[in-house]
């Protein structure tokens, strides 16, 4: 099937051009952090994780939200699904790949990541994490390889296909409740120790991953002969509207725990995040744009007339997606470290190296993404784009 | 002589040695205003023979007596050039296994506004507590950190970890640093009895089980001239940490999130 990617028109070509060489910008950059050492990254003694492990868990619920296309279309037979599940599925596997490069980057011995395997520590959270994230990352490999090679076919799926992919749907909830447990076990981080996190967890991954499957699948039919329809994109905001209602009501539940209690070292975090304690107040604008986005898009998920009009959709997924990112991509694993074991507000900005490199791990999942969907729309034969027929005229242009 | 002398050296650390040692050293004593004895020792020609032992290490730290020297650096300055501990000189990238931190940071939870002026600015030492429940331990997802089950040191393995920097995120008390760059430009004179280190992992203070092992008291406590560090047997009854924990006030840091640290604090 992999031929597929190979076959493609001047724009796809184009694109995908373009996305390799920011990776390849990017690996330079990692080359040079790999030679120095982390120390070229805005991390040091107080914040020691940042920018790289905040993404990696904003993507782990990325990866995980494929159980909202999965789910309805397996357990409940949710016809409308039919032709989504494979991209929801195909978004996993991308989002994974993410997650582990952001592990791999981070990592200040990278290849003797395999001591993980070596030597298994059950005790450790990281373990079960990479555990379950691999386990997650074959599943869904298995499960899209099979049901889109039976398609190709046009043959029903074998049957032993149906029970690994019932078993996707809880794994996918364990990759990112596991993931939470990484941070919500440590009594060294108050911010964190909390019991709602891995559901939170939960919620925001389920409103921002749907929203992007939504912004993917219009995209999809904009540039292809691939439409969604109408029904599974519907139903897929409805998703988002209520994920997104249930995020932001767990947030403000520990908003309520932190500031009612006013004990200081739950407070002094929320404080840091949204006020600034001590003069560092570089998280504050971005955690009020982020509210700002998130009752944004409430407003317009929540009013069925907006959320029926696809353009207000569009912005009301921009909206969701943003909020969510700047929420977990950049503020919950940073807060974390402000104040300090000991007290004091460091301050953390990450580097343009951290950016960069950054930057080229989404421009993989970005890869792997349009790649892994032309592959699924080919053997449907629905990527034939109106751009071919563009395209065709081109050299015409050219040369005239 | 091996059990009886072994025994001996579990009783205490200073006292034990400078007596054991006979010929080896010499012990010279003087009072203090508090009225305990401390107690000075000078190595002789050759050191002790055979490792010192205990069930479970733990360190007493006198605060009042650090208080009294507040130009007195000599455990952090002999710590760190025995281990090759680099010096970076900024915050950010600094490697530490000892150090003096004000009490207001030392002591989070247990300071208040009005505190006597000498507790407030009091530079109190932290260092890796050794916790007896230890949570960089319990995260590591390598092994590459463990506490030892004959004496409960918690031992790091720099050839194993993988830089990860979850230990030090999961330690309450600051105790880990990580090696954001290759350290070896900027350790002072390299020590050449003791390993460097890689860019890339994480270090701590080991309580000096290479020491330890070959008869000597850690080097912060060796080289204390004022009678602030005490190690010792927390299993003895007649050790000397045991005694000065059951004759003094002692404080431990952050004591309610169940990690046991086994360094105690005279205030
Ligand atoms: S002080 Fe920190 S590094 Fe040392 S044993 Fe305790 S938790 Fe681990
Ligand atoms: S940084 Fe090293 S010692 Fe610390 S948790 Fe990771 S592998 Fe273990």
């Amino acid at each position: 099937m992999l031929e597929k990617a190979f076959v493609g028109d001047k724009k796809y070509w184009a694109w995908v051009i373009s996305l390799m060489a920011v990776i390849g910008v990017a690996t330079l950059f990692y080359l040079r952090q790999y030679s120095e050492g982390l120390g070229v990254t805005g991390l040091g003694r107080d914040v020691t994780w940042g920018f790289y492990i905040a993404q990696f868990t904003f993507l782990v619920g990325v990866a995980a939200s494929a159980v909202m296309v999965v789910l309805p279309y397996y357990l409940h037979d949710y016809k409308a699904f039919a032709k989504i599940t494979i991209l929801g599925e195909f978004l996993a596997i991308s989002a994974v790949t993410m997650c582990m490069t952001f592990i791999f980057v981070d990592m200040g011995q990278p290849f003797r990541i395999v001591n993980v395997f070596l030597y298994p520590s059950p005790t450790s959270m990281m373990f079960w994490d990479t555990v379950s994230l691999s386990g997650y990352m074959v599943l869904n490999i298995i499960i899209s390889h099979v049901t889109l090679g039976a398609e190709k076919q046009g043959m029903a799926p074998p049957k032993w296909i149906k029970p690994v992919i019932i078993l996707s749907i809880p794994w996918a909830v364990s990759i990112h409740t596991v993931t939470a447990f990484l941070y919500a076990g440590l009594g060294a981080r108050p911010f964190w120790m909390t019991a709602i996190l891995a559901p939170r967890f939960l919620a925001s991954a389920f409103a921002a991953g749907p929203a992007l499957l939504i912004l993917f699948c219009l995209i999809l039919r904009k540039v292809t002969k691939f439409d969604a329809g109408r029904e599974p994109v519907q139903t897929l905001a409805k998703i988002v509207t209520y994920a997104m209602a249930v995020n932001v009501f767990f947030v403000l539940m520990e908003v309520f725990t932190a500031v009612y209690s006013g004990i200081p070292e739950h407070l002094e975090h929320f404080k840091f995040m949204f006020l600034g304690l001590e003069g560092s107040s570089m998280m504050a604008p971005w955690m009020w744009v982020s509210s700002i986005l998130a009752v944004v898009s409430l407003i317009l998920l929540l009013n069925p007339k907006a959320r029926r009009n696809e353009s207000w959709l569009v912005m009301a997924c921009i909206a969701v997606f943003l909020s969510l990112w700047i929420d977990k991509g950049m503020a919950l694993i940073v807060t974390g470290f402000v104040p300090s074991v000991l007290g004091a507000v460091p301050t953390y900005v990450p580097t343009v190296t951290e950016l960069m490199i950054s930057l080229g791990i989404y421009a993989l999942g970005l890869l792997m993404v349009t790649v892994l969907y032309k592959i699924a729309l080919s053997v449907r034969g629905q990527w034939e784009t109106k751009r071919i027929i563009e395209s065709q005229r081109s050299p015409v242009k050219a040369g005239s | 002589m091996g059990i009886d002398r072994r025994k001996f050296f579990k009783v205490s650390g200073l006292t034990a040695l400078g007596l054991a040692g006979g010929s080896v050293s010499k012990v010279f004593s003087r009072e203090t205003p508090y009225g305990d004895s401390v107690q000075t020792r000078t190595w002789g020609t050759e050191p002790p023979k055979g490792p010192l032992t205990a069930q479970r290490w733990a360190m007493v730290i006198d605060l009042r007596k650090c208080h009294e020297q507040p130009d007195c650096n000599d455990c952090v300055a002999a710590c760190h050039s025995t281990h090759n501990v680099p010096d970076w000189g900024n915050p950010k990238d600094e490697v530490k296994w000892i150090w003096k931190e004000s009490f207001e940071h030392a002591f989070h939870d247990q300071e208040h506004p009005y505190q006597q002026e000498s507790l407030k600015y009091l530079p109190a030492l932290v260092l890796c507590n050794h916790c007896d429940n230890p949570p960089c331990v319990r995260v590591c997802p390598t092994g590459a950190t463990w506490k030892r089950d004959k004496d409960g040191i918690v031992m790091m393995d720099w050839h194993r970890c993988i830089g990860c920097r979850y230990c030090v995120v999961a330690c309450p008390y600051g105790s880990r640093s990580f090696n954001w760059r290759d350290p070896r430009p900027k350790i002072q004179k390299i020590e050449p009895d003791f390993p460097t280190r890689s860019r890339g992992v994480v270090e701590k203070c080991t309580f000096c089980e290479e020491r330890l092992a070959r008869g000597m008291l850690p080097a912060c406590v060796e080289a204390c001239k004022y009678g602030a560090m005490h190690f010792g047997d927390l299993e003895d009854a007649d050790s000397n940490v045991r005694k000065l924990l059951s004759e003094r006030y002692t404080i431990r840091r952050k004591p309610g999130l169940g990690t046991n640290p086994e360094v105690y604090y005279i205030v």
